[in-house]
């Protein structure tokens, strides 16, 4: 298969046009080669292929605001392999961008995505970082996404995790947030298991700063045999810090979830609250559906699917 | 339900096509008389029948009711983070098209393009919710329909569109079950139901039944405690 062909069936896996604009930047990175890159102002992307992965610096210029979201495309076509991702991501004083990364590994059977992240968002910044995957109906992905972040003094950050389509396989997402004065973090990850999936998320964030915000969020569904572990920890150590942890996990048939929130306050002017629900789909929310026709199956995925949507 | 029994000897024959009103103090069991109709869950154990087409649907699930055409709009409408009332429209509407998702919207009195992609959560107000679970009844052009008190919590011009859907229901030959404590809402019925203590207490025509309801009820101090008497039987 050549680049352009190998580009064509990434996107399509993922539902996605595989032709951008010109003034959408865009990267595409298969097991450990790029495929193609496009960059725009203010935005530069470094990619340097490495063993049995790749390695990325991606830094958006001080002041530059980059309007549409950056799309990086990245996956494995075949049924196995490993793909071992380490991104550095910089977002210089005042700027603004948005990435949207889809992951497709449409077809794994024994697949290891290994992501090492560490994202610094400067004073005043900006920076959206969304992450879909489309996984394949066999499940055999191994996934561990780990990252670092940074907020500078007034730095905004909201970064995304949907893994809502195909089986998950393993997923374990360790996310770690240390957020500066009046900086706002908002951290989500969407995922829904079944089979013998496995999942696990540990988010936690550090309220370091006075006036920073920060909210976690978890929305997980699990059928048949899987098993869900949420452990998410936020800690307010200044004056005027506020955060909120929320985690719905919905559980059926055979599945398991566990969910930990921690909430640590150090200074007698900050503020944490938690939020979860674990359980079955709740039952007026089931009725209403099913009086309108639908079968309780039906009624549920309509609900779950809700929950589990970007917001 | 517990030792008691919330309704007794309930006995009621609706009339397709017509709107049935059910008035009655807080408690007296309208909302259960409703919730045994739809079939809800607590709700099914009961002596007697319930008829509907000629057929009993007694042990019938809520989904089988509903698609037989019977539906109920709730007093209290549950809410569903992240559901989009555009999905939520959808799932019972008989006609799914997008244009006609946004004539349920409007028909309510509310505009396609801002309330489409909200989701039916907890950021929609008491009387929005109530409109779209109006809207998502009116997409289903049921042959029954169960209101339990399409008129609490609303605004004047809501209370408007209620009576416009009220009439689109009538023009869709559907029948109409509606509970209200509203004397504006009961006079747009054909026929009603006092209903007290978990009793039909009077029933016949709107003029008889408003005329007990404002002059006796209104000032009652024996609420759900019927003077035997009074009944109808
Ligand atoms: N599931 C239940 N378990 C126990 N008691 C119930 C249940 N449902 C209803 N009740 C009781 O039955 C009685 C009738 O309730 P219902 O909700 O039907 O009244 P209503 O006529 O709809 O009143 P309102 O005008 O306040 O809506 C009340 O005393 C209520 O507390
Ligand atoms: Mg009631």
């Amino acid at each position: 298969m050549n680049k352009d062909e190998l580009i064509k069936k990434m996107y399509d896996s993922i539902g996605e046009p595989h032709k951008h604009g010109p003034d959408v930047a865009h990267v595409e990175i298969h097991q450990n080669k790029v495929l193609g890159i496009h960059l725009v102002d203010g935005l530069h992307i470094d990619a340097k292929e490495v063993e049995d992965g790749i390695e990325v610096e991606i830094v958006v210029e001080k002041n530059a605001k980059i309007e549409k979201p950056i799309k990086i495309c990245f996956g494995m076509i075949p049924k196995t392999g490993i793909q071992r991702i380490n991104i550095y991501t910089r977002i210089e004083e005042n700027a603004k961008a948005g990435i949207i990364a889809s992951c497709t590994f449409p077809f794994a059977e024994d697949i290891h995505h290994i992501m090492d992240s560490e994202i610094t968002v400067g004073k005043n910044a900006e920076y959206a970082y969304i992450e879909r995957h489309v996984h394949g109906p066999k499940g055999g992905v191994t996934l561990m996404p780990k990252t670092k972040v940074s907020l500078k003094e007034g730095a905004k950050f909201r970064t995304d995790f949907e893994l809502v389509k195909g089986m998950v396989g393993k997923l374990d997402i360790d996310y770690e947030a240390i957020c500066g004065a009046r900086s706002i973090l908002e951290m989500t990850a969407r995922v829904s298991g079944r089979g013998y999936d496995t999942i696990n998320i540990n988010e936690k964030a550090l309220l370091e700063g006075e006036d920073a915000r920060g909210v976690l969020t978890s929305k997980i569904a699990v059928r048949g045999h899987a098993q869900a572990f949420v452990r998410n920890t936020l800690i307010a150590k200044a004056a005027g810090a506020r955060g909120h942890v929320d985690c719905k996990e919905i559980v059926q048939d055979h599945a398991f979830a566990k969910a930990i929130p921690v909430v640590e306050v150090l200074h007698p002017k900050a503020h944490i609250t938690h939020e979860a629900a674990i359980g079955s789909v709740d039952s007026k929310q089931l009725e209403t559906i099913m009086a309108r026709g639908l079968s309780e199956d039906d009624a549920t995925d309509l609900i779950i699917n809700g929950l589990l949507n970007p917001q | 339900m517990g030792n008691k029994a919330i309704l007794n000897n309930v006995s009621m024959e609706l009339w397709p096509g017509y709107v049935h009103a059910v008035v009655g103090p807080n408690g007296a069991g309208k909302s259960t008389l409703a919730s045994t109709i739809m079939g809800l869950s607590g709700y099914t154990h009961f002596t007697g029948d319930i008829r509907f087409d000629g057929k009993s649907i007694r042990g019938l699930s809520i989904d089988k009711r509903a698609k037989k055409g019977i539906t109920l709009a709730w007093q209290e409408p549950a809410r569903f983070e992240g559901l989009t009332i555009n999905s939520f429209l959808r799932a019972g509407a008989r006609d799914k098209s997008i244009k006609n998702i946004s004539n349920l919207i409007e028909l309510v009195g509310l505009s396609p393009d801002e309330y489409i992609n909200r989701a039916v959560d907890t950021t929609l107000s008491g009387g929005e919710r109530k409109r779209i679970e109006l809207a998502s009844i009116l997409g289903m052009k049921p042959k029954l329909v169960i209101m339990d008190e399409p008129d609490s919590g609303i605004d004047v011009e809501a209370l408007n569109r209620i009576f416009d859907a009220i009439r689109a229901l009538r023009e869709n030959g559907s029948t109409v079950l509606l509970i209200t404590h509203s004397m504006t809402v009961l006079e747009k019925a054909d026929h009603a139901f006092l209903l007290c203590d978990g009793k039909i207490f009077k029933k016949g025509s709107i003029e008889k039944v408003s005329a007990f309801y404002a002059d006796e009820c209104a000032s009652c101090d024996h609420k759900n405690k019927p003077i035997p008497e009074y009944a109808d039987e």
